[in-house]
């Protein structure tokens, strides 16, 4: 309680001081030491807690706050790189994460039913690509049948796509009925008990480990690989790119098939520890929206960041109140942030910011 | 671009609107159309409505009770009808919306005027169509365990009262066999059922002499994924001893919370979970490993061992098959779908004793009523629309099946309006 109202007063304070620098200096987007500056305090604070704390709680809601971030990273990541790329709301996004769950489930069911393999851990390890590849592929067929000619008119995609979703949803209801359940891969199960008040479940530790491996690989992508620099060119400017002779038709596909596959591997992820269901998509597709653009339309740092941000902070003003008046009050500082930064954390900057 | 996405999302939310009107006209015109051709062959047969979500959130539910209405139907006609008449089911689908269960239970009343509707399964759902019910002095059959606090002449309730399933558990819990816990986790999902049960349950606890701090009540949001925090609360309160939670957590949320809590090393044996929202047809579809051991409070299992249920169990797996219905002969039976089943023939039973289909006279004849349903012989009350039954705690096994642990001596009479929570 008294924490979260510390927290609270903190932001709001760096806030009122970012405002009046900004307006003092003329500048809209004020001062860059402040996030730093806050992000580093809340280390420090969390670090004090965890040193002074016998029982492990901290360390406890730490963790899961962490957890719950990089699920959001995972998940929401597809969707930065496709939304800054070409300013499709993509409302079936949600659903690549269904199609990368359900691939896991047929991948399981192979494995036990034509196969025969006993151990149920190589199930996973084979879902974990296929995912990817399966909702890279059901992202790329969207995209070359509908997005593609819809992409001047972000009303129109943002129907079709919403529809897609129904589609979809319904497509798996049918399909696979409601008897889907992914046993959890025996390496997977139980914890590491550090304390015994502390136990971090290894399931929720490989998806923080996937989280960072996957944020390593796109960032290796982004950066160091022709199609990664394409793919930035486009984002930034794509009559300019065309002009260049970048074929901006090939790179939206492309980054169609990573956004989408990159979901699928999320939902390959959240078959360790949710539900396989035809609208699981929905849960999640909300707060990867939240996540897009609190971070920063496109910003890989972005999603990182708010990712980080919204899972901590949900996870401890959890902790003090109840999870309903919790998710209230994250998307109550949400709103407050948003007055503030309208166009993120990280907003574009420059020329490029121009549109 | 921000406020390019905002005029988007308006526009798009008036083209929905308009788009919504337009479906639904055409599908009114569409169906009226229908019906106007088959009302003349009706002359030999008696209609029931069947309100049951078939798309949308709530269908993973809610089709197996229409599969149980459609069952307890063929079988009832296969034997000759109810007063010579065969019965003529009319299936509608209110795709888990509540405003279209109002609408579908309107459609069912006046234009089909069917003797008696079959459905609902969410309060909410039941709520919306009430007003409906009552203007026009029509019939529900609800199949649900419920919260209580509501007790319509135009309502049949089967489903358990408060009373009929919170009470005898938490009893249960606090006895010697039960284990005497003395500390009580009240884990719910954010809506009229988990509170109002809730409610109840801690004034009941409380009446019995548990301190007010050995309770604690918590609610999540629906769709809830991510129980790490509330399962560590959990634990905390657990190293107390004698602490166990009990769960009106409800549809998906229920895996994450049972994965977690097994995760985060918490056992049946140091802290079992009593659920009130978690039955076979649910347990299909889970991962039962992180399950066993824990507990349910229900009127009817698929496992109860007595001639009516073993037939009652066998028909409802071959009906599925035979239909072809998705899961065939995997398919399995729990408490309201027991409750669905029997609630046909409660109404044939009264048509039969009344001699009529009306709804006055079927609701008079309803009272006092036996039935040899698969969960035993089970009564009418004689005052209100509701089922007097067995109250029984079952165990989960690593197959998704119950074994029941504990019994209530004899039927427990519903009582829906529950005397603890009446304000002073």
């Amino acid at each position: 309680m008294l924490i979260s109202a510390a927290l609270l007063l903190i932001v709001a304070l760096m806030e009122l001081l970012l405002k009046i620098n900004g307006i003092k200096s003329g500048k809209q987007a004020g001062a860059r030491w402040v996030w730093p500056v806050l992000l580093a305090g809340m280390v420090l604070f969390f670090a004090i807690r965890i040193a002074t704390d016998s029982s492990g709680t901290y360390i406890q809601n730490l963790f899961s706050g962490i957890s719950l971030g990089s699920i959001l990273i995972l998940v929401s990541l597809g969707l930065a790189i496709v939304y800054g790329l070409a300013g499709v709301i993509n409302m079936a996004h949600g659903e690549f994460l269904m199609i990368g769950a359900y691939t896991t489930y047929s991948v399981q069911l192979l494995f036990t039913n034509v196969l025969h393999v006993h151990s149920n851990n190589w199930f996973f390890i084979a879902a974990l690509p296929l995912s990817f590849v399966t909702a890279g592929l059901a992202g790329l067929l969207l995209e070359r049948l509908i997005i593609r000619h819809l992409y001047a008119r972000p009303l129109e995609s943002l129907l079709a796509t919403w529809g897609v979703s129904l589609i979809l949803i319904q497509t798996a209801r049918s399909l696979f009925g409601d008897l889907t359940a992914v046993k959890l891969p025996e390496m997977l199960a139980g914890g590491w008990q550090v304390t015994p008040g502390l136990v971090l479940p290894y399931s929720r530790l490989f998806i923080i480990g996937l989280t960072v491996v996957v944020l390593l690989a796109v960032h290796y992508t982004l950066t160091a690989t022709r199609l990664g620099m394409q793919i930035r060119a486009v984002t930034q400017n794509r009559s300019m790119s065309a002009c260049l002779g970048i074929n901006t038709r090939r790179v939206d596909a492309v980054t169609f098939f990573i956004g989408s596959g990159l979901a699928g591997l999320a939902g390959c992820a959240m078959t360790l520890i949710g539900n396989v269901v035809p609208d699981m998509g929905q849960t999640y597709i909300v707060d990867a929206f939240l996540t897009v653009v609190i971070g920063g339309v496109g910003k890989l740092l972005g999603a990182i960041t708010a990712g980080l941000g919204i899972g901590i902070f949900s996870k401890v003003l959890e902790a003090f109140f109840e999870a309903v008046y919790g998710k209230v009050l994250i998307l109550l500082l949400i709103m407050i942030f948003m007055q503030f930064r309208p166009r993120g954390i990280f907003p574009d900057k420059g020329r490029a910011a121009a549109d | 671009m921000y406020k390019q996405i905002f005029f988007a999302f308006k526009s798009t939310l008036f083209l929905l609107a308009g788009a919504a009107l337009l479906f639904t006209t055409a599908c009114n015109s569409a169906a009226s159309k229908g019906e106007n051709s088959s009302d003349s062959a009706a002359a030999n047969t008696v209609r029931i409505g069947v309100l049951h979500s078939l798309s949308g959130t709530m269908a993973i539910s809610e089709v197996s009770l229409k599969d149980a209405v459609q069952m307890a139907v063929d079988e009832i006609n296969a034997s000759g009808g109810v007063l010579g008449k065969k019965i003529e089911p009319v299936i509608v689908d209110p795709a888990s919306d509540w405003d279209l269960f109002a609408e579908k239970s309107k459609e069912l009343l006046i234009d089909k005027k069917v003797a008696a509707v079959f459905g609902c399964w969410t309060s909410v759902s039941r709520k919306s169509v009430l007003p409906v019910f009552e203007e026009n002095n029509g019939l529900l059959f609800y199949p649900v365990q419920y919260e209580g606090e509501e007790s319509s002449k135009n309502v049949v309730y089967s489903g358990a009262t408060p009373n009929q399933q919170l009470i005898p558990a938490a009893d249960y819990l606090m006895s010697a066999e039960g284990g005497g816990y003395k500390r009580f986790y009240l884990l719910g999902t954010d809506y009229v059922f988990p509170r109002t049960a809730n409610k109840i349950l801690k004034a009941y606890l409380l009446s019995k002499g548990i301190p007010k701090e050995n309770i604690v009540e918590e609610y999540t949001p629906f769709h809830h994924q991510d129980y790490q925090t509330i399962v560590s609360k959990i634990k905390k309160f657990a190293v107390g001893g004698k602490a166990c939670v009990l769960s009106t957590i409800n549809g998906d949320s229920n895996i994450p919370f049972y994965k977690e809590f097994a995760n985060q090393g918490l056992t049946a044996a140091t802290c079992p979970i009593m659920a009130f929202s978690v039955a076979e047809d649910e347990l299909r579809a889970m991962d039962t490993e992180f399950l066993v051991g824990h507990l349910a409070a229900w009127n009817y299992y698929q496992s109860i061992d007595i001639p009516e249920n073993k037939k009652f169990v066998a028909a409802f797996k071959s009906f599925c098959e035979k239909k072809n219905l998705p899961g065939g002969a995997k398919r399995v039976t729990d408490d309201p779908i027991c409750w669905a089943y029997t609630d046909v023939y409660l109404w044939a039973k009264a048509a039969e004793k009344a001699g009529s289909f009306d709804v006055d006279k079927v609701r008079a004849a309803l009272h006092s009523l036996t039935f040899d349903s698969p969960a035993g012989n089970v009564k009418m009350d004689e005052k209100v629309n509701h089922l007097a039954k067995p109250v029984l705690i079952g165990e989960i096994k690593p197959d998704g099946q119950f074994s029941v642990i504990w019994k209530t001596q004899g039927l427990i009479d519903p009582q829906p309006f529950f005397s603890l929570t009446a304000k002073k």
